[in-house]
């Protein structure tokens, strides 16, 4: 399926996501990539060992998710925007979604946004929580999102006062 | 008349790579190039490359033009010509080359080594109406947007889901330009799942096994019609479906450019996993003349990354040829070599990698 829509599915899906236990334990990685091709930023980027070391270019990043600290500097570093940062435990009733943002006009914080699901719908309201400027133009955006959106919400969209 | 060692025809990511490592060896180079300005596709490309950091992944294509462009301007053995077209080879390894708005000023040039880099140009599409205004390639809406800041339109149809179909999706939808749809013949995405990824959780729907059939409009495009296609690429009947688009898009695949290295009388084949007629190498990347190289997307449809290897190993290897020296010749052929290869390790370059065997030219002695 995913290579006709581009939309990956549960069985894809289920390779990259942490355990329930580690989600539970805060801040994680999701590397949403699933196909062999020559790239190991994400790897290089890591400080703390938790993205494996690529034996071959063309691996698929192996994550050892005890040592993630969910701390973002793989976002902005995967070429692929494939990468997102989870936070079940944010607050009682949201969830913390980490994404990759090269869109204009960056949103606010504070403000409130549009959550877009993989396939680019609108499945809930998020709030701005972080604007994260980073100097390679892949910036990163903090979003509080209903539990039970943390796993379906990766993407925004903000609306532009200017249109 | 003019004199050179090394003549690089084509100043993208293979050209300057090639001129860059042939210089750094001592050669004499005079590198020419049609551009206004030098660095070929990758000026153009806003999105950060994939490949290890030896070869700049992470880094946007435009930030890679700058730093090779930074070092060809460094090396003072390095002549550049450019807004000029090489239009022709001669017997006595004599070029000519037309220059300027105009085209009013004629150069020749005498090279001991050409190295040709003039990459690739887009593939049209038969479809009715495909003259009307509103009908670009790609390459076209890249420069448009990317370098003259110019909208090329509102509302998009793209045609191909390969990678620039997929990465020109992306930059439209960057610059605020709605993408209708994306359609692809095949019957999966043939660019990086990454990039399609991307552009659908933005919204923008990509229709595998569908074309575009026909495009309607009075002065210019207005609307388009799309079909599901069967596995011979004919059109289903009654699977039509109309859409409000006032540009189309063509990412239908690229062909080499290899007009020079018929008229020099290069050994030609028409390989149809590297896009069309290149020149048969060895993997020195010489051609069937021993004057001749060749790198980068004339040698047959590829990444960037993979033209900027193959230029490194052209001019290296057309410097050495020259009687220029350097210590661990063997060892720094071997390594590009290995470079290659393991950028061509996965599944998506299989084809390549089926046309480069095809292409090759085995040496008897390294």
């Amino acid at each position: 399926m995913l290579e006709k829509t581009g939309i990956p599915i549960d069985d894809d899906l289920k390779k990259v996501i942490p355990d329930k236990k580690r989600l539970a334990k805060g801040p994680v990685v999701i590397i949403e990539c699933f196909q062999k091709i020559p790239c190991d930023p994400c790897a290089i980027s890591c400080k703390f060992g938790a993205i494996k070391p690529f034996k071959d270019i063309n691996d698929l990043p192996q994550v050892d998710f005890n040592k993630c600290t969910g701390c973002g500097i793989c976002i902005s570093a995967c070429p692929g925007l494939a990468i997102f940062v989870i936070d079940k435990n944010y607050s009682e009733k949201e969830s913390l979604v980490k994404l990759p943002y090269e869109m204009l006009p960056l949103p606010e914080k504070g403000k409130e946004v549009y959550a877009l699901d993989r396939a680019g719908k609108i499945v809930s309201k998020a709030k701005v929580v972080r604007v994260q400027k980073i100097k390679n133009k892949t910036n990163i955006i903090s979003i509080s999102v209903p539990k039970n959106m943390a796993m379906k919400v990766r993407s925004i969209k903000v609306e532009d006062k200017n249109q | 008349m003019r004199e050179t060692d090394i003549a690089i025809i084509g100043g993208g990511p293979a050209g300057l790579s090639a001129a860059i490592y042939a210089a750094s060896l001592g050669a004499k180079i005079t590198l020419i190039d049609d551009g206004l300005e030098l660095g070929g596709q990758l000026i153009k490309q806003t999105h950060k490359f994939f490949g290890s950091e030896a070869q700049f992944a992470g880094i946007r294509g435009i930030e890679i033009a700058k730093k090779l462009i930074q070092e060809i301007e460094r090396c003072k053995n390095i002549e550049l010509i450019t807004n000029a077209t090489v239009t022709g080879y001669y017997e006595d390894e004599v070029i000519t080359i037309i220059q300027g708005a105009d085209g009013n000023i004629m150069k020749k040039l005498k090279a001991q080594r050409i190295i040709v880099a003039t990459g690739a140009s887009e593939n049209m599409l038969p479809f009715i109406n495909n003259d009307l205004p509103g009908v670009y390639g790609a390459g076209a809406v890249q420069t448009l947007m990317n370098l003259y800041g110019v909208v090329p339109g509102n509302n998009v149809l793209m045609v191909g889901a390969g990678n620039i179909g997929l990465i020109v999706s992306y930059q439209l939808l960057q610059a605020g330009i709605k993408v209708e749809a994306i359609v692809e013949a095949l019957p999966k995405i043939g660019g990086y799942l990454v990039h399609a990824s991307k552009i659908r959780r933005l919204g923008v729907p990509i229709y595998t096994s569908h074309s575009l059939k026909e495009v309607y409009g009075t002065d210019w495009v207005e609307k388009a019609v799309i079909s599901k296609v069967n596995k011979n690429f004919e059109f289903i009947p009654e699977t039509e479906k109309e859409l409000e688009v006032d540009t189309i898009c063509l990412a239908v695949g690229l062909s080499p450019l290899s007009d020079l290295l018929w008229q020099a009388g290069c050994q030609m084949k028409y390989i149809v996993e590297l896009g069309g007629y290149v020149a048969l190498r060895d993997d020195h990347m010489k051609s069937s003349l021993d004057n001749i190289y060749i790198a980068g997307d004339v040698a047959g449809i590829e990444e960037a990354s993979s033209a900027m290897l193959e230029g490194k190993i052209a001019g290296l290897n057309a410097a050495v040829s020259l009687g220029y020296r350097v210590d661990n010749f063997l060892e720094l052929n071997i390594n590009l070599r290995k470079e290659l290869k393991e950028l061509r390790a996965n599944p998506l370059s299989e084809k390549v990698k089926i046309g480069l065997e095809k292409a090759l030219i085995k040496r008897e002695v390294d």
